[in-house]
């Protein structure tokens, strides 16, 4: 028998809207600014430089759930000139962090894929520390539809 | 126990930079959905990723809940001397799946 | 059934006639039998992997990187070394790889003599625990029964669809036949007119499928995780806010069988990704 909470949460659940988030001190979603503040806890006042990093994600993704994310760093990979670390960071997610990659030059090369979770569509931003210190980020935005009709736990 | 697949090629010469790929059962609950009486279900996720090349770290991973689930790691690795490949998943309890692989390197 | 739907060609039909739907199409199927023949109302058949983005196809593409392919893997342990030490696996009778299943999952839903039931693989599954190797049934949904299915699944991969539907399947078939074109739920909406009549087009973020189960079990983003073609079918019901039967309901395997016959001819894609 359905009564009128089961409808409305049945109503939520297609319309994707919750109600329940607003009335917790959780976030929903991360800023730019939350990854700004990340970054700066992970890597301090360091600059960072733009370059060197390429970021792919598709232009769009019908499901947020799983997304294919491949990050690739111009880098010899020696151990005179490698890359130490690569560290993903989301805009929009409930979180900024997503992975942190560490590498070194046993690695041979500084190409990574993996696939990840986005909330919304946001820009995923990627920063790369080599061996000498030095911080490169590359970036990428993507648009994530929603299916139909959202499900819940059936 | 998580089921873990790994493609990794069996031989290798020296210097060539091969590519592995990996991918493991696991749900990574991210800790921020709910279930149908609106309760939080609880984060369960795998938190570290490494591989060993002969006992040495050459690829680490630290996962967030970002990470999809069955997560897909791929990455690479420049053969040197033939040995053992270790591949470890640690969760937020501290619980290990390992696999390994051999690794040939011949001219 | 379709009497109110000769109405001339208007834009719409046009663009779904394009995408393979026809308005007022009827296929006399091959063969002659004595009883009359059901028509097939889509021109052209086609899988659920042509409405996924090109991102979710490659991935199922990716004989590796298949998430269902976790599922396939495990089922192929179960079936070799069954669930414990003193459980009599499946290959104790059918041989150690899937070798003997190739073929068979195109041709389920089957009739069973000796059940007088319409079986699903799930279901010939649990039959052969239940009478050959004592054990109870597995759960629907349960990782084993999913790895399973997925694992002889796996094995018809590329074989067309044959389901028999004459004889003692007939009453099982029209039974789903029905259901297909029934109206049910809050928004009264019956399958057809999603799933024949707009075939392509957008609703919100989703381009509908002709609703063909050649992927099953698939691995759904939505689920983040391998999922049997019950469950799929009782989000469908949800989703028009209809009751849902319980997965291995009689009524979703009588639908399974029309689904099949729906979609003679294409090829068994599992385990599929779908989002």
């Amino acid at each position: 028998m359905s009564t009128r909470r089961d409808w409305l949460a049945g109503a939520a659940a297609i319309t994707g809207y919750s109600l329940l988030p607003m009335l917790l001190p959780m976030p929903l979603s991360a800023t730019p600014a939350d990854v700004q503040k990340a970054m700066r806890e992970a890597f301090g006042d360091s600059p960072i430089s733009t370059g060197r990093v390429a970021l792919t994600l598709p232009a769009l993704a019908e499901n947020g759930n799983s997304v294919r994310l491949s990050v690739a760093v111009d880098s010899p990979m020696t151990e005179e000139d490698h890359v130490e670390f690569v560290q993903l960071f989301a805009e929009a997610n409930p979180l900024p962090d997503i992975a942190r990659f560490e590498l070194n030059a046993l690695g041979g090369r500084a190409e990574i894929e993996t696939r990840i979770r986005l909330a919304a569509e946001q820009r995923v931003v990627a920063v790369a520390g080599m061996n000498d210190g030095s911080l490169w980020s590359g970036s990428a935005s993507i648009v994530v539809t929603i299916a139909a009709c959202l499900e819940g736990l059936i | 126990m998580p089921k873990a697949r790994i493609s990794a090629p069996p031989t290798a010469k020296p210097g060539e930079i091969i590519s592995i790929r990996t991918l493991i059962s696991h749900p990574m609950e991210s800790g921020f959905r709910r279930d149908s009486s609106g309760a939080q279900i609880p984060r369960n996720i795998l938190t570290e990723f490494v591989c060993l090349y002969n006992g040495r770290q050459a690829f680490r991973a630290e996962l967030h809940p970002a990470i999809a689930a069955n997560p897909f790691l791929a990455f690479h690795l420049r053969a040197d001397v033939s040995g053992t490949l270790e591949f470890r998943w640690t969760d937020q309890r501290g619980e290990v799946t390992t696999e390994t692989r051999d690794l040939v390197v011949e001219p | 059934m379709s009497s109110n739907r000769n109405r001339g060609f208007t834009a719409v039909s046009l663009a779904l006639a394009i995408l393979g739907v026809s308005a007022a199409c009827e296929i006399p199927a091959p063969g002659v039998t004595s009883e009359p023949e059901p028509t097939r109302t889509l021109t052209q058949a086609l899988s659920g992997y042509e409405f996924q983005a090109e991102d979710t196809q490659a991935l199922q593409d990716d004989p590796f990187a298949n998430p269902g392919m976790l599922w396939v893997d495990q089922g192929q342990e179960l079936w070799r070394d069954g669930g414990s030490a003193d459980e009599t696996s499946c290959s104790s009778c059918h041989g150690k790889n899937g070798d003997s299943m190739r073929g068979v999952a195109a041709r389920y839903p089957a009739y069973d003599a000796e059940t007088e039931s319409l079986l699903n693989i799930e279901g010939r599954i649990n039959r052969c625990r239940e009478k050959y190797q004592q054990q109870s049934p597995y759960a629907y949904e349960s990782a084993e029964l999913l790895a399973l299915t997925a694992f002889v699944a796996h094995q018809s991969q590329g074989s067309p669809i044959d389901v028999f539907i004459d004889g003692p399947a007939r009453p099982f078939f029209e039974s789903g036949q029905s259901y297909f074109y029934e109206r049910r739920g809050q928004m009264n909406l019956a399958c057809h007119q999603c799933h024949e009549r707009n075939v392509g087009r957008m609703l919100r973020g989703d381009r509908l499928s002709q609703g063909q189960p050649t992927g099953y079990p698939a691995y759904r983003l939505e689920w983040q995780t391998l999922g049997s073609l019950h469950r799929r079918l009782r989000f469908c019901n949800v989703g028009v806010r209809a009751e849902p039967f319980p997965a291995g309901a009689p009524e979703y395997v009588n639908l399974e069988l029309f689904l099949a016959w729906r979609a003679r001819g294409l090829q068994v894609d599992a385990p599929a990704v779908r989002r």
